[in-house]
Parts: C-alpha cells; structure tokens; sequence
C-alpha cells in the first residue's frame, strides 16, 4: 500500500486525525490533548501496526478510544464544548452561503457525540459503515442507525425538509462550496 | 446511503454529505500546534538516539 516508514506515514494522517478530535470533542484544547496522546501511543506502539492495514483508521480508533474512556472519567462531555467548529469561519452576514456553513455547524455540533462520530466516519471521511463499526468496535447496522439518525436530526434542526429551506441552502452551498482557493 | 427510491431525501443526504465534507476539510487544514510538532521532534530525536546506541 505505501513504502514510507510507518512512522513518516503516520505524520501524513495527522491533519485529518486532528480534524476528527475536534469534530469529536468540539474543543480544540481537548482535541490536541487527545490527538497528542494519540499520536505518542502510536509511535511507541508502531510494532502492532499492520503493515498493508489502514493506518488513517487504526490512529482515528486510538484517538477516539482514547477520547471516550477519558470521557466516561471526567463526565465532561457538555461543558468542554467551545464551537470548535465555528473558529475557523469568519462569518460575514451579508454572504449567505457563510451563514448557511454557521448554522450547518451550530446543528453539526448539537448531534451526540456517537451519531456526530459516526456521520463525521462516514460522510466526511469516506470509510465505510463496516470500517465504521469496526472503529466504533460496534455492528454495522448500529453505525447504519447513528448516521440515518444524524441526518434525520441535522435535516430537521435545518428544515431541510421545507422546499424553500433546501433551495436556498442548494445555492448557498454551491457558492461556498464552489469558492476558489477551497479543497474539494 | 440514500434511498433510491426517495430523491427528495437522497438530495439532502448529498447537501448533509457536501457540508461534511466542507467542515472536514476547512479542520485539516488548520495549522498543527505546536505541542504536535514539538511531540513529534522528541519523537524522533528518541528514536534516532537509539539507533546511534545501536
């Protein structure tokens, strides 16, 4: 799969592992503490790796195991969030579509954590419901309901089920979505 | 994902799905912080002292 060093390929995945922390954790302070103690439990445990396997999602499921038995310990799940999501938007009132990305993000950031996870594995990161539930140590079909429930609750907390709501956002969408200098 | 039977929900699937990926990719590329990098030069520097050892 890649000749690099494992250890040169883990730097690789490590914009995306820190964009799941803080989709994740919705705080950034949280999210470097996790993705740092992610990043030295691989290193050190880079021997149980296996080679050909895929790296992004054996650093994703340490992370994100990491994550949630701090949090069954600190019980902190509400009170750490700071709108991660929202810091790097400078939201300017009169583009809609920047408006449209803030409440996107406002509605992405009210899902629990499970489903956010989920949705976030599968929608934005590209694996599929079995990579998932693997990650998630859960089964496929538990994956398959957390994110038919994401978007339902994501659909409804935008009223993306009233016609005018889903054109306004469709073109609102297009023009950010569609900005020079974005990825694709 | 979407049922193929119902666009109207296979459309917002795709609008939820853009999004995603549109937040995903706007974290990434957020600069690393400092204590990430500064973790990985000890890292790296441990590993490279053991292999001079060796």
């Amino acid at each position: 799969m890649s000749d690099l060093d494992p250890r040169d390929e883990l730097v690789t995945h490590l914009p995306a592992l820190r964009a799941f922390a803080i989709s994740l954790t919705r705080n950034r302070a949280t999210a470097d503490d996790m993705m740092q103690d992610a990043v030295l439990k691989a290193w050190t445990n880079m021997d149980k790796f296996e080679p050909g396997t895929n790296m992004r999602a054996w650093l994703f499921t340490i992370l994100r195991n990491n994550y949630y038995s701090s949090r069954r310990k600190l019980k902190r799940e509400v009170a750490d969030v700071d709108n991660a999501f929202s810091d790097t938007l400078s939201v300017k009132p009169e583009h809609d579509g920047r408006l449209q990305m803030a409440d996107f993000k406002q509605a992405l950031n009210q899902l629990p954590d499970e489903q956010r996870e989920a949705l976030i594995l599968v929608g934005a990161s590209g694996f599929a419901y079995e990579e998932a539930a693997e990650m998630c140590g859960v089964a496929t079909g538990t994956i398959k309901s957390r994110v038919n429930r994401a978007r339902a609750r994501l659909s409804e907390l935008l009223h993306l089920e009233d016609d005018e709501a889903l054109e306004l956002t469709d073109t609102a969408t297009i023009a950010v979505v569609g900005s020079p200098g974005l990825p694709a | 994902m979407a049922s193929k039977q119902d666009p109207r929900k296979a459309r917002i699937d795709d609008y939820i799905d853009q999004n995603l990926k549109k937040v995903f990719s706007e974290l990434e590329t957020d600069e690393m912080p400092d204590q990430i990098t500064d973790l990985l030069s000890v890292l790296r520097a441990q590993d490279k002292a053991l292999q001079d050892k060796k």
